[in-house]
């Protein structure tokens, strides 16, 4: 069974190389979504339908459809794919590249040095229990969720909204 | 309940860590926004994914819970960064994130 | 009647308070005579106050005390201080001669200051030292002897720098203030010493405390010697004399009280108040005696080369304050403080004199340009022959009493012959050269370069205290203060005549003596033999001074310019500034920059995990 496994996490890990490698917004865009659903692949088998639910409606779905929307505002043309290729020498990404590869070594280091339980169990939990919990112990941090939300919401709306000294060509914002 | 499919708890960590740090390579190594809001949307998405693992091998709701949180988190996040990107374009006509630096440290 | 004496010290403090706020009410500078009312006044009703209470409480009572408690002053632990008054009879006549011969001295200034633009300035700081001075002699414990003592410093300070625009005057000033703060540093160690002995400071209390506990003699013996360096230093005393002789640079009558009559004794006091301390050491007595001893040796054969007639005198005061260190040395407290009241009696008078030939000579003051004065102003040769005479222990002047009196004390009290009793008979003799030398240059022979200006200066106001003061140099030794009941009665052995004899044809000797020098100074003019330039520069206490202390200073403080401790500091500021640019740098709003050093930070971080 952990073939699949395996097979998505690949996946999730070449997809997202492309993502952050990619010279074209949208291209990377959708190898964004690609990793995204493989990852809700790998929630699925770790016995998470709810999560990879979620994943899928929300991240890969609504998410990404924010920030497409926001490229298509932007509108930069295909300009761009050449103006990124001159940002993206091998001179600037080799650091950041070797920095993350030091961070990623130490991160393995450390887990592999941990207390491994010998009973690798896992446990299937479904949208019932999460729900239950979610609105019983969490109920509270539900609140301040829902008002982070209203936050974001009129911070978007504020920050979004064309000044007056900005004359524009279109005067809607998001 | 026990589930047989699941793949070992390493190799969940270990795929969350390499994510983040692709994730965070991508937001250090990029200059355009749009990318970096990319970049911080897989480290989120590493994190994430390190939660339910974790749900998942100790057999409680709590990591999906947390899932939910973060997703929420995202959105808001995704949301504001989005506006500030539209603004910091209208004002400076560029998408480079260098440009926003007004210090002369 | 007691109470009153409270009022003596306080009255000269309001004098100086008054004349310091006139320019608060009054933007125009008072006229003299209200400045001398004050001035003067407020000195007199003191002294008025004091003949009063002398004349109906201490008058045949020579075992009486009073005590004035005033306020308590601090209190820390077991340190209890008080302004409290412990007045006996050595305070009475301490407190006489600092109001009376100060008050006289004030009048004579309302003379010799005339005209002087600074007129106020010179009130407010005399009568500022009178306060200071009667503190210091009146106080119960030593902390507020030594407020006292320290006010007579800054008094004696602004003296004599009183005219400052001379830079010459100001070094002076500087001088006599920095050599006497070395001798009031061992006077401050010695209570330090005391207290943590005694656990008190109070006068009586730690006089009855030695001799009562059993005390290490050691520590008697250290304190004692302690106090002595304060004495010394306000006495001028060797080593630490060579200041007096510039002081000269303030005004005459400032000269003749603080630097004559009243300030430079105070070393004396404080020896003489403390005695039973050194009754305990022998050690400290000889001390006492070697110092006086020294002192009146070398300033005396000083005073017979100079050619200034104020440092004549200056020098002839540390010799004759000499003389009451060897006779507080021998124990013969009554006789010091005898002959530091017949000293300030003709001293003030010399100084006085010599005040109005200075002035009657345009402020003329080299006595080989002077002679033949004697038919110019007769009224002042007349007082300052009889200051001379005084000084040189003529028979039956008050100097001879007295002078008598510590030079038997010196036979006694080593039961004969000795170095001491030698010492004070050489002492004699140049007391009797020099001041007989300085009498005959002045006013007789023919007359010199500056005596051909002479116009009489002598003023009411001059000539009254003049007057005064010469009736008491020749009457003085009749006055002996009662003071045995402060000093225990010394019995009275016989002695052969030929002692008495001696001290009595001393001063003739050196009449003659100085009768020939004179003739022999007259022809060849300031000319000075080797020895005399030698003892015309003090013995050269200057010149070493400046060689052993004063150049190896300044080539230390030059060595330190750039100060070493404060380069530290500015490092630091220099350091901090650096890691502040570095700082700031990095600070440059560059968010992959920040994401760096976040990333960075976190390996570093993790790194430390995984290391341990």
């Amino acid at each position: 069974m952990n073939y699949v496994f395996y097979l998505t996490a690949t996946i999730a890990v070449v997809s997202t190389t492309m993502v952050i490698f990619h010279r074209n917004a949208v291209h990377a865009l959708l190898y964004l979504v690609t990793s995204l659903l493989s990852v809700a692949v790998i929630f699925y088998q770790f016995g998470a339908p709810l999560a990879a639910a979620l994943e899928v409606i929300i991240y890969a779905g609504a998410i990404m459809v924010l920030i497409i929307f926001v490229i298509m505002m932007l509108n930069q043309g295909d300009s761009t794919v050449t103006q990124e290729q001159a940002w993206l020498q091998p001179t600037t990404w080799i650091g950041p590249a070797l920095l993350s590869a030091l961070l990623l070594i130490q991160l393995i280091l450390l887990v592999s040095s941990g207390q491994i339980s010998s009973t690798q169990t896992f446990h299937y939990i479904g949208p019932k229990q999460v729900g239950i919990a979610l609105f019983s112990h969490y109920v509270l941090a539900v609140e301040l969720a829902s008002m982070l939300l209203l936050a974001g919401l009129v911070g978007a709306f504020h920050l979004a909204r064309r000044r007056k000294i900005d004359t524009g060509d279109s005067g809607n914002a998001i | 309940m026990p589930f047989e499919t699941a793949p070992g708890l390493e190799a969940g960590v270990l795929l969350a860590s390499i994510l983040f740090c692709l994730g965070l390579a991508g937001l250090m190594m990029r200059r355009n926004v749009i990318f970096m809001l990319m970049s911080v949307e897989v480290c989120t998405n590493a994190a994430a994914l390190m939660f339910v693992v974790a749900g998942a091998h100790w057999g409680n709701a709590d990591g999906q819970v947390m899932f939910i949180f973060v997703v929420t988190l995202a959105a808001a996040e995704v949301a504001i960064a989005l506006a500030l990107v539209l603004q910091f374009y209208h004002r400076k006509h560029t998408v480079d994130i260098d440009q926003l630096s007004e210090l002369r440290g | 009647m007691q109470g009153l004496l409270a009022w003596v010290p306080l009255l000269p403090l309001i004098g100086f308070l008054v004349l310091v706020a006139i320019p608060l009410f009054y933007r125009r500078e008072p006229p003299e005579k209200i400045v001398t009312f004050i001035g003067v006044g407020s000195v007199g009703i003191a002294a008025l106050i004091t003949a009063i209470v002398a004349a109906t409480v201490f008058w045949g009572n020579p075992a009486e005390v009073v005590y004035i408690r005033l306020w308590q002053w601090m209190l820390v632990d077991n340190l209890q201080l008080g302004f409290n008054f412990h007045i006996d009879w050595l305070t009475l006549v301490m407190l006489m001669i600092i109001t009376g011969v100060g008050f006289l001295i004030h009048l004579y200034s309302a003379g010799y200051m005339r005209e002087d633009s600074d007129f106020r300035r010179y009130f407010a700081y005399l009568n500022l030292f009178v306060c200071a001075m009667l503190i210091l002699v009146m106080a119960d414990n030593l902390v507020l002897l030594y407020l006292g003592w320290e006010g007579v410093g800054l008094c004696s300070y602004l003296l004599i720098g009183f005219w400052y625009k001379n830079p010459a005057n100001g070094a002076a000033a500087q001088k006599a203030f920095i050599v006497t703060r070395i001798g009031d540093t061992a006077m401050a160690i010695g209570l330090f010493l005391l207290f943590f002995e005694f656990s008190t400071l109070n006068i009586p209390q730690l006089v009855s405390a030695a001799e009562s506990s059993a005390v290490d003699p050691q520590v008697i013996t250290i304190a004692t010697l302690l106090l002595l360096g304060g004495a010394v230093g306000k006495s001028a005393q060797l080593p630490l004399q060579t200041w007096l002789p510039d002081a000269m640079a303030g005004p005459t009558p400032v000269s003749a009280l603080i630097h004559a009559a009243t300030m430079v004794t105070a070393g004396v006091y404080l020896i003489a108040r403390m005695h039973p301390l050194y009754l305990l050491s022998e050690t400290a007595m000889t001390a006492v005696a070697i110092v006086g001893a020294l002192t009146l040796l070398l300033s005396g054969f000083s005073a017979i080369a100079q050619s200034d007639i104020k440092r004549v005198l200056a020098y002839s005061t540390i010799s004759q304050i000499g003389y009451m260190f060897l006779a507080l040395g021998v124990g013969a407290w009554s006789g010091a403080i005898f002959h530091l009241m017949t000293h300030a009696f003709f001293k003030a008078l010399l100084f006085l004199s010599a005040g109005s030939v200075i002035l009657s000579l345009h402020h003329e003051q080299n006595i080989f340009a002077m002679g033949g004065l004697f038919r110019k102003i007769p009224f002042t040769f007349i007082c300052f022959t009889i200051g001379c005479a005084c000084l040189a222990a003529l028979p039956f002047t008050s100097g001879f009493y007295s002078k008598d009196h510590i030079l038997l004390s010196a036979w006694e009290f080593h039961q004969g012959f000795n170095s001491f009793w030698l010492a004070g008979i050489v002492g004699a003799l140049v007391t009797g050269i020099y001041s007989f030398r300085v009498l005959f240059m002045v006013f007789a022979g023919s007359e010199g370069s500056a005596s051909l200006q002479c116009k009489d200066a002598n003023t009411a106001v001059m000539t009254v205290p003049l007057t005064i003061l010469a009736v008491l140099a020749l009457f003085g030794g009749l006055l002996a203060p009662p003071l045995q009941a402060v000093f225990g009665v010394t019995p009275s052995e016989h002695h052969a005549a030929w002692v008495e004899g001696i001290a009595i044809a001393m001063p003739l000797i050196g009449l003659t003596i100085a009768w020939q020098l004179f003739k022999k100074e007259k022809k060849s003019g300031e000319q000075r033999s080797s020895i005399m330039q030698y003892w015309f520069s003090g013995w050269g206490f200057d010149w070493l001074y400046e060689h052993l202390l004063a150049k190896p200073f300044k080539a230390l403080a030059r060595l330190n310019h750039n100060d070493i401790i404060d380069s530290l500091y500015k490092g630091t500021a220099a350091f901090s500034q650096q890691l502040n640019s570095i700082l700031s740098s990095s600070q440059n709003g560059q968010v992959r920059w920040y994401l760096v050093t976040f990333a960075a930070g976190s390996i570093l971080f993790l790194a430390l995990l995984v290391a341990l």
